[in-house]
């Protein structure tokens, strides 16, 4: 019983990891996919995000300037991404592939051209990490069957980055559902021409939406490279954006329902990293090779409406134009 | 004469996807300036390396072979309104197909025979891989980016177990198949031509690429096929009010575009590998977006495009061999650069570059 609950606990611990940098990218596409613009560059955003975090953290010893330049950065992609696709009214999809590319490119090369270490940045010392953080009564309630060792190892014990991000889905809903940027945004994804004849601004709110989504991203980079890991391995994203988007469609861009799919795909990533060899009845090779797929099965299968349906946002896609 | 030389028409197909390259270079050579490198001596690496020599261009030739086959399947899509970013995982089992027909034939026939049945398969399983999800956006409306996005990490998930477990070499630790004996690899130019290409695997396969393109050119152009395709690319409702069925199109346009992207491994696989290994196509699909953008959907604006990424790609290698400092990823910045300006910001430098043409001409355009 006792090992039965540490495997289980830190098979959900494992969980709550992975899925941190999945619910934080599944909010910012939210954001733009609510407000109509496509995100194809999530992933980018999150590669360059890392970098920028694992560089100025060893540069200044500090975590919090590694994630305030994370933040800068995914802004700074942010802000292309609403350049081309706003302003310019060009191709949304087309927009988020390049930034994948130029992230891709730019922190191998400024990775290389700066550290000279091959892709990576210089190991980071503990002070320059984000601490782990001991809720308060965790040594007393140890002693506490169940309850205890889920609250010591469970609950507390993780570092800042990952409370942020399960307290950005609240506030994610509440923004969405309460206040009125929320209403505005969600009907700017939806009829934007009705939200123009109201007298407000599609660009700027579509801005806007973009640059809540460049925090979430910029906090996940920073997740990656400064409290998971101690620096900046290149592509470290590894297809964590394109899983976020495939999580934010299995939502139907929901703000609860992707922290869910969020955890859904994590707790998956979770069991393929713990069992390597785990089989179910086809082999073991096959079944790792099948979980390992399973997030983007079941999203091309939810997407063809065979469970339910997905329905994206109606104006998602289409570049605003006031006259036609 | 005035229609002859359409001032916009240059425009569009000369001077503006030059403008897009020239940026691309201009911001990325500010970047190496940034790293503290001299840009002006990587661009002579770039254009020595990739031009300069028999060899340099044998390669180059060899990675633009690739490159033009993944860019007409990204091509023949668009033409149809359809954005797909499924190549790479079409290409990825395209190789699959040719590597278990090269596999069970070259120890029996010369090449020639192999090609044949082989350059089907790949055709075959390419287009089958770009079935489904052209069946989910004709039939469900799925989106057809996301699916085929998902579908090439399926691919590379479903590619892993078949290496791995399936046909691996015995005794060997590498995921990859045996070596190919001589009837399973095509012959290099060097070997068939009189020229000087060095080691490059420059091989027959251009030949197949360039028969593509005529083909795409054909279709698209010459064909009633061809004008539902693009009909229903320029407007879905007008033309299924004329007839066109939009299922057909899509299915139809996704299976060819599978089926391009699926030939790309006659020239990596049977043309220079020898074998079928993990990743072998290591972002040919995504540059197949790159080329198709700026060679606006046409075969022979798609071809210039993919002899200058072969020039990106040979000459890269260039300079990271002579510039440590400057490693290859320099390519995909260039590459994302492109496809920015050449597709997602290329209304931007059109409207300029309109405006500036226009005010050296007498009589303003009828538009």
């Amino acid at each position: 019983m006792q090992e039965f609950l540490s495997t289980v606990i830190l098979l959900l611990s494992s969980t709550l990891r992975l899925s941190v940098p999945l619910i934080l990218c599944g909010l910012a596409g939210l954001f733009s996919e609510r407000s109509g613009l496509w995100d194809i560059g999530l992933e980018g955003k999150m590669l360059f995000a890392a970098f920028a975090a694992a560089a100025a953290a060893y540069q200044f010893d500090s975590a919090w300037v590694g994630l305030f330049f994370a933040i800068l950065v995914a802004v700074l992609l942010s802000l292309i991404h609403g350049f081309a696709s706003v302003t310019h009214q060009g191709n949304q999809i087309i927009s988020g592939v390049a930034i994948n590319f130029i992230s891709s490119g730019l922190t191998v090369l400024l990775a290389v051209g700066w550290f000279a270490m091959g892709g990576r940045t210089p190991q980071l010392q503990p002070e320059a990490r984000f601490p782990t953080v001991v809720l308060p009564f965790v040594e007393e309630m140890r002693s506490v069957p169940v309850i205890g060792p889920i609250y010591a190892d469970l609950i507390s014990g993780y570092n800042i980055l990952l409370y942020v991000a399960f307290a950005a889905v609240p506030i994610t809903w509440w923004v969405f559902q309460q206040t009125r940027f929320g209403l505005r945004l969600r009907a700017v994804g939806e009829n934007p021409a009705a939200v123009d004849t109201a007298g407000i601004s599609v660009d700027w709110l579509r801005y806007r939406a973009l640059l809540c989504g460049a925090v979430l991203c910029g906090i996940a980079g920073a997740y990656l490279s400064v409290a998971q890991s101690a620096g900046f391995v290149r592509e470290m994203s590894a297809g964590k954006g394109y899983m976020a988007l495939a999580a934010l469609i299995f939502a139907k861009w929901r703000p609860v329902p992707v922290l869910f799919a969020c955890l859904l795909f994590g707790f998956l990533e979770a069991l393929s990293i713990r069992f390597q060899a785990f089989d179910f009845g086809l082999g073991a090779a096959l079944s790792t090779q099948i979980v390992q797929s399973l997030p983007y099965l079941l999203t091309v299968v939810l997407l063809a409406g065979f469970m339910g349906r997905a329905i994206p946002p109606k104006a998602g896609g289409i570049p605003y134009t006031k006259d036609r | 004469m005035a229609s002859f030389l359409n001032i916009r028409r240059i425009v569009d197909f000369a001077v503006l996807p030059l403008m897009n390259v020239a940026v691309a270079l201009l911001i990325s050579g500010l970047v190496v300036l940034f790293v503290g490198q001299n840009p002006l001596e990587a661009v002579g690496y770039l254009i020595s390396g990739s031009l300069g020599s028999g060899e340099g261009i044998g390669f180059t030739l060899y990675f633009a072979t690739s490159f033009l086959f993944t860019g007409l399947a990204v091509a023949v899509a668009s033409h149809a309104g359809l954005f797909t970013i499924g190549a790479e995982g079409q290409a990825y089992l395209g190789g699959l197909g040719i590597a278990l027909v090269c596999l069970s034939l070259d120890r029996f026939v010369p090449w020639y025979v192999t090609l044949v049945p082989a350059a089907a398969a790949g055709m075959l399983f390419g287009a089958a891989w770009a079935f489904i999800p052209a069946y989910l956006q004709a039939k469900r409306g799925s989106h057809l980016v996301i699916t085929t996005i998902m579908f090439n990490f399926i691919a590379s998930s479903i590619m892993i177990y078949v290496l791995v477990n399936l046909i691996k070499e015995p005794g060997s630790m590498a995921p990859q198949t045996r070596l190919f004996d001589k009837g399973g690899l095509v012959p290099k130019l060097g070997e068939i031509l009189p020229v000087n290409i060095g080691t490059a695997p420059l091989n027959v396969s251009l030949f197949l690429a360039i028969a593509a393109a005529v083909f795409v050119w054909v279709l698209i152009w010459k064909t009633k096929l061809g004008f539902e395709i693009r009909s229903t690319g320029a407007n879905p409702a007008a033309a299924r009010n004329a007839g066109i069925s939009y299922v057909k199109i899509t299915i139809v346009c996704m299976l060819i575009s599978g089926a391009l992207a699926g030939l790309a491994g006659v020239n990596i696989l049977m043309g220079d590998l020898g074998k079928l290994q993990l990743d072998f196509p290591a972002g040919i699909g995504l540059v197949g977006v790159a080329v198709a953008l700026m060679g606006r959907g046409h075969p022979v604006g798609i071809a210039i495009a993919s002899v200058l990424f072969g020039v990106l790609y040979q000459g890269g290698a260039e300079i990271s061999f002579w510039m440590p400092n400057i490693t290859r990823e320099l390519i995909m910045l260039i590459q994302g650069l492109v496809i920015l300006f050449a597709g997602a910001l290329s209304l931007m430098f059109r409207k300029s570059v309109y405006s500036l043409v226009d005010l050296f001409r007498v009589s303003k355009p009828e538009v």
